[in-house]
């Protein structure tokens, strides 16, 4: 992996879930979506904001709710956008609703200290 | 605004050479000499890890002593967590004749307005980009909309036709502002800005109930966006509660999904409009939807997977019972958004207020060059096309201002104008 740069949101699902979050000690933080909720697409920009500027040291993924069920069941995840930072494959913070881009960095910045 | 701290003693070389390289970088740092006080050593201490000065943190990040600090700068990681107060120190500061905070249908209109009549106008989004139609679904009161006509797509068209006159369009989330000089100043999340007037069209957000049990589960079957989290209702059963327009509309969108909706109501009839009331009540008759007149949620019910049931209670002193549900949808009204303007603007029961009345000027608030438009504003009305309305109010209220100060400043120019 350390030679990708990971610069964008990688797209995930249920498939490849849990190889993405085992990342080792890189965070990842997962957005859990879907294109028929307003408020997703409004936090969108700062994820992909966040994904440049944290370049290798954060993988930003984003899983489809709608396509992929069997994820956001496992997560107990009833409402979205839902952020979940992983860590060595555990959740380390959940963060629920639209945040300002402060908070996601500070939550980041927690696990990069 | 992030804040730098560091432990130094007197006659500590490595604490002058720290300080000088942040000075260097043009960041303000809180100073805190431990050299005769044993207990902000021993803080130091506790926070560090170390007992050697100087020790640095930023935003509470222990960075370490010197050699840590001219490490991160060495590798370039250093200006990344300074950024935020190197962008303080007014180089990044953004100037506009006239800021729209808000980008709902105040907002947007308000933009467009503005930007027809020439003054550049910034929109700051807020955090909620494109307003509360953007958690809705059919918008049938908007004049002249389609038939089906979406909430997001009509902010999507509202947005564009900003942007289509040259509206600046900014996403950010402004924390704080500072009515009190002038040029105004609003610091945001992702930068400063300053503007010779201001439309605040910031719009309401839902309001919850207050129960500790309902923030507990937050997220975790408490919702108050139906058209966002419906779909994980698929076949189960659950409560909205209010008995407004929001209401009725969240339990008409859930009706299609989940296999019962529950309104609990705390009065026996509702507010929503008679045509949302009827749609709703031929529901009730198809059997999709129950209404529980007079009652009150107590309690929201749970365990670790989530919200199970909801407890309420006739009003007054009307006996308890539980519902079984999966899911609570809050739908009880918005409270405005003014928290940022707390002492600096008038309000009533939260509100701005406004001048009003008929010799124009009626969205000014208190301060002239700050103008309110939309729910912000309005504790009767709310609706997209009063909030719209009231915006191309502002907007036109602002042109008259800024005219005047130009005309203020520099009265020779418009004399040679005429």
């Amino acid at each position: 992996m350390s030679t990708t740069t990971l610069e964008k949101p990688v797209h995930i699902t249920d498939a490849d879930f849990d190889e993405a979050i085992n990342a080792g000690d890189r965070p990842v933080l997962v957005d859990f979506w879907a294109d028929w909720c307003g408020p997703c697409h409004a936090i969108a920009p700062a994820l992909e904001e966040l994904a440049t500027e944290y370049g290798e040291k954060l993988t930003v993924a984003k899983l489809n709710v709608d396509e992929n069920p069997a994820k956001p069941a496992a997560f107990g995840i009833r409402s979205i956008p839902t952020l979940i930072l992983f860590r060595n494959g555990q959740p380390v913070q959940t963060l629920v609703g639209v945040q300002p881009k402060s908070a996601l960095k500070a939550a980041i910045d927690a696990q990069l200290s | 605004m992030s804040t730098i701290a560091i432990y130094t003693k007197d006659y500590c070389g490595y604490c002058a050479r720290a300080k000088a390289l942040l000075t260097a970088k043009g960041v303000d740092f809180n100073e805190i000499d431990v050299t005769n006080d044993r207990a902000l050593e021993a803080e130091m201490i506790e926070r560090s890890n170390r007992r050697t000065v100087p020790q640095v943190f930023i935003d509470d990040r222990h960075i370490g002593g010197f050699d840590d600090l001219a490490a991160l700068d060495a590798s370039g990681e250093l200006d990344p967590l300074l950024s935020r107060n190197v962008q303080d120190t007014d180089t990044d500061v953004q100037h506009h004749r006239l800021v729209v905070l808000g980008s709902g249908p105040a907002g947007y209109t308000a933009a467009i307005y503005a930007a027809r009549a020439g003054l550049e106008p910034a929109v700051i989004s807020g955090l909620e980009v494109g307003g509360q139609l953007t958690t809705t679904t059919d918008v049938e009161n908007w004049p002249g909309g389609d038939v089906a006509l979406q909430g997001p797509d009509l902010m999507e068209r509202l947005r564009a036709h900003a942007e289509r006159f040259e509206a600046t369009l900014i996403q950010d989330h402004v924390l704080e502002v500072d009515l009190s000089n002038r040029p105004f100043r609003l610091d945001g999340d992702a930068g400063v800005y300053t503007a010779d007037s201001l439309i605040i069209a910031t719009g309401a957000s839902a309001k919850y109930l207050g129960l500790p049990s309902e923030e507990m589960f937050r997220g975790r079957g408490v919702s108050a966006c139906a058209t966002c989290d419906g779909f994980f209702y698929r076949g189960k059963p659950v409560v909205v509660v209010g008995g407004g327009n929001t209401a009725v509309e969240e339990a008409l969108y859930l009706a299609n999904l989940a296999s019962h909706v529950t309104l609990v109501h705390r009065r026996d009839s509702l507010r929503a409009e008679k045509i949302l009331q009827d749609r709703l009540f031929k529901k009730v008759e198809e059997g999709a939807v129950s209404i529980l007149w007079d009652h009150e949620v107590d309690e929201i019910l749970g365990d670790d997977t989530g919200v199970t049931g909801v407890r309420v209670h006739g009003v007054g002193s009307g006996p308890t019972s539980d519902l079984q549900v999966d899911g609570v949808f809050i739908a009880i009204g918005h409270a405005p958004n003014t928290a940022l303007f707390d002492g600096q603007l008038h309000m009533e029961g939260g509100y701005l207020r406004v001048r009003g009345g008929l010799t124009g000027n009626a969205t000014e608030t208190r301060l002239s060059g700050v103008f309110a438009a939309g729910d912000v504003a309005d504790p009767v009305y709310r609706q997209a096309v009063t909030s719209a309305a009231t915006g191309a109010m502002a907007a036109l209220d602002a042109e008259r201002y800024l005219g005047a100060l130009q005309q203020a400043v520099e009265p020779s120019s418009i004399k040679l104008a005429a």
